[in-house]
C-alpha cells in the first residue's frame, strides 16, 4: 500500500507534531488555575495526493486543531508539518493559494449579495487567470446545480445550497487538497447526497486531495478509503474503514415490522434479537457484514411488512473502539510512524 | 481527462506561486480594496438603511458639535480660545478620526470575531488579514462624521483668523492625512490588544473616541500631565494640537518649538510602524493559542 | 411559585448574565473614567469663565461628571440593555414563545433589565464615581437622607430608561431593520438625558423643553437630588409621572403588536 504512492506519498506530511495550550480556567470566584492542555500530542502521518481520508473523533479530541495547523492557521509547538512542501505557519499566504477550505458552519459567502458576486471575488483575489475561472466555475456550478442560483442573494439559500455554494468557492483556485470541516452537518438526506457524489467524483476525475472530518458515519463509508482516529490529541486509528468497523466491533441494527406480534424471531449468530416492541423487532448485527443474507433469511420464514437499517453513531463507533483500545498501550495505528 | 487537469494544474500551481510573491503591502491595498468593494454592494442593498444610519452618523456627531455652541451660548472663550479656534481645532480632530474610522473602524470587532472562530475563514485567504479585516464590514455609513468634520472646519476656515502663509497651507492638508493615519495607528493597536483580551473591545473606545473628543478642546484646558501623556507617551497631540496651535499662532502645548508644527507625518509614520508591530504580535499569539 | 419570586428569578438571572463578562466590565470602568476626565477638564473651563453657571457651582459641576460617567450604562441613556434583545427576537419571531408564556411580557422583561441595571451600578458606576471622588474635589451630601433619596431617583430612573427602550424595541413589529431606529433613540436620549451638557445650562426655551422631557428622569433628576438642588418629593412626581406613562403606552402597543402576531400565527 506505502509503494503505490512512491512518488508522491508524502503530499501532507506530520511528523511528531504537537500542539500545547495554556487553558485558565474558572476555579472559583476570583481564583483561576493554569493547565497545560495537549491539544495535538505527537501525531505523525502522511497522505500522498489524491487520497481521501476521514479524520475523526470525539468533540475536542484535536481534530479542528490539526486542520487549523494544515491550513496554516495555527502554528504548532513542536514536530514538522509540510503541504505540498510548504510549512504553512511559516507561508500562510503561498499555501492559501494551493488549498481549499470548507468551513462547516461558517460560510465565507458575502450574505446580502448574490452568490456570483462572492465567486467574482475569489476570481480576483486569487489571480485565476480568466478562462481557467470560467471553465472551473461552469464545471463546479453544473456539478452542484447551483446554475439556478448565481443571481439569487446567499441569505435566500436554504443550508445545503449554501453549503454547495461554499464548496464551490473553495475550488475555483484548483487547490491541490481540500479540507472539509462537517461538510454535511444539518443538510436533508438530498443534500448530503448530492456532496457526496461530488467530492467522489472531484477526487476520482480531479485527483484532488481530500481530508474531511465528521460526525456523519455515512460521509466516512461513501466517501473515504482511509479513516484516522484521534481522540485526547492522538493517534489512536489509521486504516481502512472495515478495519474500524472491526476494531470498534460495532452493529448496525436491523428493524424489522412483521404482520403480527411474534416470538423473538430466531436469526443466525451472530444476529440477535435486542428489542422487541409489539410487532416491531430490532435485531443486532455486525456493522462489516452484509445485511442481505439475514435480510433474505427472515423474508422467506417471516411474514415481513417492512424493514430498514440503522447505521451505527460515529460516536458509538469511536467510543466503542476507544474503549477496546484502552489496554493496549500500542495503538494498532498501521501507518502510524510511516 | 484526469491527466490533463493535473498537468494544467501543475503549470497553474507556479503561476500561483510566483503570484504569491508579490509585495504584501501591495497585497494588502488590492485585497482591501476589494472587500471594501463588496462591502459598498453590499450596503446598496438595503439603501434606505443605508441613507438612515449615514444620516444619523451625521447628527450624532453634529449633536455633538452642538454641546459646543450651547457652552458658547453661555460663554465668549474657553481656555482662552474663541468658537471659531475650537471649531477649528474640532473639525480637524473630527475628519481625521472620521477618515480613520471609515477606513479602519471595523478593526474594533476583531475580538467577537476571534470569539465566533470566523476569523479563521480569513485566515486562508491568500491576502494579508490585517487588510481583510480592516476592510471587513466596511461602513460607507461612517461617512456621517466625515461630512460633520468637514463642515465644522470649513465654518472654522470661514471665521477664524488666520495669517496664512504657504507653509501653514501646506501643513492643512498633511495634518489631516497624518492625523488620520494616527488614528489608524490607534485602531490597529487597539485590535491588536484585543487578541490577548478579546472581551476588553471598550478600552479602546478610551483611545479612539476619548482621543477625538479630548483633542476637539484646546490643551490649556487640561492638566500638564495629561498634555504630556498625549504628546510623549500616545502621541496624539500630533493629531492636531501641535500642528494647529501653530496655525492659529497660539503658544503650542507644553512650550513646544515652532518645528514641531511639522513632525505628524514623521509621528504618524513612527505610530503606523509601532501598530504594525503590535497587530504582528497579537497574531502571533493567535495562532500560537488559538483563542 | 410565586409571580413575586418569578420575576425575582428572572432580575437574578438578568444581574448574572452580564455580571459573566468581567473583562468587558473592567473595560467599560476605564473608558467611563477617561471620558470623565475630559469632560471634568472641560467643565472646569466653562464654569471658571462663568461660575454658578446653570445654578451649580463648580465642585457641584464636576460631581456631576462623575455621577454622569457612573450611571450611563445603568441608565442606559443612549440605548441599550434588553433593547436590542428584545428587537432580535421579535425580527426572528421568538417572541411568540414569550407571548404565550405564562408570564407578562413587559414585566418579564422590566425584571431582567432592572437586574442589568442593578449590576451596572455597582459593577461599573462604583469604581468611576470613587475615583472621581478621590481625584477631585466632590460636592457629596454627608447625610444618609440625600442618598437614600438619590438611590430612589436612581431607581425610577431606571424605570423610565425601561419604558422608553421597550417602546423602541417594539418598533421591530413593524420595521423590518432597527438600525435606524435605534442610533435615533440613542441620539436623542444621549443629549436629551444630559450627558453632554447638565440640562440646567441649555439656554431659554430649548432648555425649557428638554428638562420636561422623559429623558431628564434619568440622569438630571438623581443628579440634582444629590447635589441638594432639588426637592425628592416633586422630582419623584415628575419622574413617577412620566414612568407610568411610558409604561402605559408600552403596554398598549404591546397589546397591538400581539394581536398582529396571533393574527399572522407568528
Amino acid at each position: 500500500m506505502k509503494g503505490a504512492f512512491a512518488v508522491d506519498s508524502a503530499f501532507i506530511e506530520l511528523d511528531r507534531v504537537e500542539k500545547v495550550f495554556d487553558v485558565h480556567r474558572k476555579t472559583g470566584f476570583m481564583r483561576r488555575e493554569l493547565r497545560r492542555v495537549r491539544a495535538v500530542d505527537s501525531i505523525s502521518f502522511t497522505v500522498a495526493r489524491g487520497e481521501m481520508v476521514g479524520y475523526i473523533g470525539p468533540n475536542g479530541a484535536g481534530k479542528s486543531t490539526t486542520i487549523k495547523m494544515l491550513t496554516g492557521i495555527l502554528t504548532p509547538s513542536g514536530g514538522r508539518l509540510r503541504v505540498a512542501g510548504i510549512d504553512p505557519s511559516r507561508e500562510r499566504t503561498r499555501l492559501a493559494h494551493r488549498i481549499g477550505v470548507v468551513f462547516g458552519q461558517r460560510t465565507t459567502l458575502w450574505w446580502d449579495l448574490p452568490l456570483l458576486d462572492s465567486y467574482r471575488l475569489m476570481h480576483r483575489m486569487y489571480r485565476i487567470p480568466d478562462a481557467r475561472y470560467r471553465e472551473n466555475l461552469d464545471r463546479l456550478v453544473e456539478l452542484l446545480e447551483l446554475g439556478d442560483l448565481l443571481d439569487v442573494p446567499v441569505r435566500q439559500l436554504s443550508l445545503g445550497q449554501r453549503m454547495r455554494g461554499d464548496i464551490v468557492a473553495a475550488l475555483l483556485h484548483d487547490p491541490e487538497v481540500l479540507y472539509l470541516d462537517e461538510p454535511t452537518i444539518g443538510l436533508d438526506v438530498v443534500s448530503k447526497g448530492k456532496v457526496r457524489e461530488f467530492l467522489r467524483e472531484l477526487n476520482a476525475e480531479h485527483g484532488t486531495t481530500v481530508l474531511l472530518t465528521t460526525h456523519d458515519l455515512q460521509d466516512i463509508e461513501q466517501l473515504c478509503s482511509r479513516v484516522m482516529v484521534i481522540d485526547h490529541g492522538r493517534l489512536m486509528y489509521d486504516g481502512p474503514l472495515t478495519g474500524l468497523h472491526e476494531v470498534g466491533d460495532s452493529e448496525r441494527i436491523l428493524v424489522v415490522d412483521l404482520e403480527r406480534e411474534l416470538p423473538p424471531i430466531e436469526a443466525p449468530a451472530p444476529a440477535r434479537v435486542v428489542k422487541v416492541d409489539g410487532p416491531r423487532q430490532w435485531l443486532a448485527f455486525p456493522a462489516a457484514a452484509s445485511a442481505a443474507p439475514l435480510v433474505a433469511r427472515i423474508a422467506a420464514e417471516y411474514p415481513l411488512v417492512d424493514l430498514s437499517v440503522r447505521e451505527p453513531d460515529i460516536e458509538a463507533v469511536i467510543a466503542k473502539m476507544l474503549h477496546s483500545l484502552g489496554d493496549t498501550t500500542d495503538p494498532p495505528s498501521e501507518r502510524a510512524t510511516a | 481527462m484526469a491527466e490533463t487537469g493535473r498537468v494544467a494544474g501543475r503549470d497553474w500551481a507556479v503561476e500561483k506561486d510566483l503570484g504569491a510573491r508579490s509585495s504584501r503591502v501591495v497585497d494588502g491595498l488590492r485585497a482591501y480594496r476589494m472587500i471594501t468593494a463588496m462591502w459598498i454592494r453590499s450596503t446598496m442593498a438595503y439603501r434606505a438603511s443605508f441613507l438612515m444610519t449615514t444620516f444619523g452618523n451625521f447628527v450624532a456627531t453634529a449633536l455633538d458639535f452642538v454641546a459646543v455652541l450651547l457652552m458658547f451660548s453661555r460663554v465668549d472663550e474657553l481656555g482662552g480660545y474663541t468658537l471659531p479656534q475650537i471649531a477649528f481645532l474640532y473639525g480637524l480632530s473630527s475628519t481625521a478620526f472620521g477618515l480613520a474610522d471609515l477606513a479602519v473602524g471595523s478593526m474594533e470587532k476583531l475580538g467577537r470575531r476571534v470569539r465566533d472562530g470566523t476569523l479563521d475563514t480569513l485566515m486562508v485567504r491568500p491576502a494579508p488579514v490585517l487588510a481583510q479585516m480592516a476592510a471587513d464590514q466596511f461602513g460607507l455609513r461612517r461617512l456621517g462624521r466625515v461630512t460633520q468634520g468637514v463642515l465644522v472646519l470649513g465654518y472654522a476656515l470661514a471665521t477664524v483668523d488666520i495669517d496664512w502663509t504657504w507653509a501653514k497651507v501646506l501643513l492643512m492638508p498633511v495634518m489631516l492625512v497624518s492625523g488620520a493615519a494616527i488614528f489608524c495607528a490607534v485602531f490597529v493597536a487597539g485590535a491588536s490588544f484585543q487578541f490577548v483580551a478579546q472581551d476588553a473591545a471598550e478600552v479602546q473606545n478610551a483611545f479612539t473616541y476619548g482621543g477625538t473628543t479630548l483633542l476637539q478642546y484646546p490643551p490649556t484646558l487640561f492638566a500638564t500631565e495629561l498634555v504630556r501623556g498625549v504628546t510623549f507617551v500616545l502621541p496624539l497631540a500630533f493629531v492636531n494640537w501641535v500642528p494647529a496651535t501653530y496655525v492659529l499662532g497660539m503658544p503650542l502645548p507644553l512650550g513646544l518649538p515652532g518645528w514641531a508644527a511639522f513632525l505628524p507625518p514623521l509621528v504618524a509614520a513612527a505610530c503606523c510602524a509601532l501598530a504594525g508591530l503590535a497587530w504582528r504580535a497579537g497574531l502571533r499569539s493567535y495562532r500560537s493559542t488559538g483563542s | 411559585m410565586g409571580t413575586g419570586r418569578l420575576y425575582a428569578t428572572v432580575a437574578a438571572g438578568g444581574f448574572r448574565r452580564y455580571a459573566t463578562y468581567r473583562a468587558a466590565t473592567a473595560a467599560g470602568v476605564f473608558t467611563n473614567t477617561v471620558f470623565g476626565l475630559i469632560l471634568v477638564y472641560t467643565y472646569t473651563a466653562l464654569w471658571d469663565e462663568r461660575p454658578h453657571l446653570g445654578g451649580y457651582d463648580l465642585a457641584q459641576a464636576v460631581t456631576y461628571v462623575w455621577i454622569g460617567q457612573s450611571l450611563f450604562k445603568t441608565l442606559a441613556s443612549g440605548g441599550g440593555g434588553v433593547e436590542g434583545e428584545l428587537m432580535e427576537r421579535i425580527r426572528t419571531g421568538d417572541i411568540a414563545v414569550d407571548l404565550f408564556r405564562p408570564a407578562d411580557l413587559q414585566l418579564w422583561w422590566l425584571a431582567a433589565d432592572l437586574g442589568r441595571a442593578a449590576f451596572e451600578l455597582l459593577g461599573r458606576g462604583v469604581l468611576p464615581f470613587v475615583f472621581g471622588a478621590l481625584v477631585f474635589d466632590l460636592a457629596l451630601p454627608t447625610d444618609v437622607s440625600t442618598w437614600a433619596a438619590f438611590l430612589v431617583a436612581v431607581l425610577l430612573g431606571m424605570l423610565v430608561s425601561f419604558g422608553i427602550r421597550y417602546l423602541v424595541a417594539l418598533t421591530a413589529f413593524w420595521l423590518m431593520d432597527g438600525t435606524g431606529v435605534t442610533q435615533m433613540a440613542m441620539l436623542t436620549g444621549w443629549f436629551c438625558s444630559g450627558m453632554v451638557l447638565p440640562l440646567n445650562v441649555f439656554p431659554g426655551a430649548l432648555g425649557e423643553v428638554v428638562r420636561a422631557l422623559p429623558w431628564s428622569s434619568l440622569l438630571q433628576a438623581p443628579a440634582d437630588l444629590l447635589l441638594g438642588h432639588a426637592d425628592p418629593l416633586p422630582t419623584y412626581a415628575f419622574q413617577a409621572g412620566w414612568a407610568v406613562a411610558l409604561l402605559a403606552a408600552g403596554r398598549l402597543v404591546q397589546s397591538v403588536a400581539a394581536r398582529r402576531v396571533v393574527v399572522q400565527g407568528g
